[in-house]
């Protein structure tokens, strides 16, 4: 089985959750506030402790050390946290060419943390996590702080990407946005998946 | 050479400085009275008592003693490193880790000193043994407790920071890497400021007193040095120790940040 699989994946107060993401493909994920959208991307990053199977194109998750597991899913958090006083510090490798694809000039890479709007630390946060090209991609919520011009951005990098073979699960409050980007609307209650609706893959 | 011995007189002299800055402090409501009289009069107990009990553990000269005083300085020292945390390790952990620490650190530190450095015999003469340990454990419990803390609340406070490091695959080393230094530099600076400022600003609490014992100032200022550089090592191995064993517990097997092993203060 290829792509990101789950099955009986227990957490907290969710669960069991199965869920199958395939390569090339992108769930929609929403759910009220606290219902544990949150947790469930933690979970598959490996984040907090857990029950059930998790693996990525046959590799199970307790196969191979967390820290590399982690390299293969990457997780977008929704604050998304800097701890050096520069934006390249953060870069083990300058991603030129996504950075002006996420709308920045180069000069960006001098600039304090500390300066940064929170629409800009999104997208240079999302920068810094698809410079490692996961083979998963955990978005909760991309898109929550950045105007028109610059979700159409996010929204057209990662479907770009996702035709490299990446899975992909997209934590969005917006279902225009969900059908816009999402072939596969899954919706969590009460610790719960339950599918909302299967939409056509787009074509473009 | 020989030591003016100390009356009761001079001492009570001494005493009712602090009596008279504990009646000040009343009015100047800086609630500090009851604390100071405590710790001054537990000095006081605690400092007469081991004089009595080093007096007879010299004269007996007995290995068995001498490790159980050596036990009992440790032990104490560990407590005081576990009650001086912000944010305790649940479990025996919050004792363990300071305590196996400084045991490693201080004890070998001190071996090393008194078998290979002043090369006396028996190794274990107490008059050497004992003051040796008791400087290098109260040093190493300093830097031990003051890295710890700085460590598990820095650990807390940007727990956010750590597992955005995380998500981005850096592993449990890596992804506290930053708040690891700002720990054990907020461990190791007083000593290293210490010794920067040592003979010039500050006399040395050791070297004062074997002057006031009656040693040759350059004596004194060479047993002063060993005993600077030998604390400036134990405290460094020591809190590296104690950060080491804290990562492997703020860390679980999946390199998963684990805030729920520590107490909340």
């Amino acid at each position: 089985m290829q792509g990101l699989l789950i099955e009986t994946v227990r957490c907290a107060n969710i669960g069991p959750i199965n869920l199958t993401i395939e390569p090339e493909q992108c769930i929609g994920l929403s759910g009220d506030s606290g219902s544990g959208k949150t947790r469930l991307l933690r979970t598959i990053a490996d984040l907090d402790p857990h029950e059930g199977l998790i693996s990525v194109n046959n590799t199970e998750q307790s196969a191979i050390p967390g820290s590399q597991w982690r390299t293969w899913v990457g997780l977008l958090s929704s604050e998304i946290a800097w701890w050096y006083e520069s934006v390249g510090m953060h870069f083990m490798r300058w991603p030129a060419e996504l950075i002006e694809s996420v709308g920045f000039s180069q000069s960006i890479k001098d600039q304090e943390v500390a300066r940064l709007s929170s629409g800009e630390k999104q997208r240079l946060g999302f920068a810094r996590l698809l410079a490692l090209q996961p083979t998963v991609l955990l978005l909760d919520e991309p898109t929550a702080n950045l105007d028109r011009q610059n979700r159409a951005r996010i929204e057209s990098i990662v479907h770009e990407y996702q035709l490299l073979g990446a899975s992909v699960l997209w934590v969005s409050h917006d279902p225009n946005q969900i059908r816009r980007v999402c072939s596969k609307h899954v919706r969590l209650n009460q610790g719960q998946l339950e599918v909302i609706d299967t939409v056509p893959a787009r074509s473009d | 050479m020989h030591v003016i011995p100390l009356s009761a007189f001079d001492l009570g002299l001494a005493a009712f400085l602090v009596l008279l800055l504990a009646a000040l402090s009343i009015p100047m409501r800086l609630a500090l009275s009851k604390t100071l009289l405590i710790a001054a009069s537990r000095a006081i107990v605690q400092l007469l008592l081991l004089g009595l009990v080093l007096k007879t553990v010299f004269i007996l000269n007995d290995p068995v003693w001498i490790a159980l005083i050596a036990l009992v300085m440790l032990s104490v020292a560990g407590y005081e490193v576990m009650a001086r945390q912000q944010r305790k390790f649940l479990g025996l952990w919050a004792y363990g880790i300071g305590t196996s620490a400084m045991f490693v650190s201080a004890f070998s530190v001190t071996l090393l000193a008194l078998t290979v450095i002043i090369n006396i015999e028996p190794w274990y003469a107490p008059r050497y043994l004992i003051p040796l340990l008791g400087m290098l454990l109260g040093n190493t419990m300093n830097g031990i407790s003051l890295t710890l803390d700085r460590l598990t609340e820095d650990a807390y406070r940007q727990r956010d920071s750590i597992e955005a490091r995380l998500m981005l695959g850096h592993t449990s080393g890596q992804a506290i890497e930053h708040i690891r230094r700002n720990a054990l530099r907020a461990g190791l600076m007083p000593l290293i400021n210490a010794m920067a400022t040592a003979g010039i600003v500050s006399l040395p609490g050791m070297m004062t007193g074997q002057l006031l014992g009656g040693s040759p100032p350059l004596e004194a200022a060479k047993y002063q040095i060993l005993i600077f550089l030998l604390i400036a090592a134990g405290s460094g191995f020591g809190a590296m120790g104690a950060v080491w064993l804290a990562e492997k517990r703020l860390f679980d097997e999946r390199e998963r940040l684990r805030l729920d092993r520590l107490r909340t203060p």
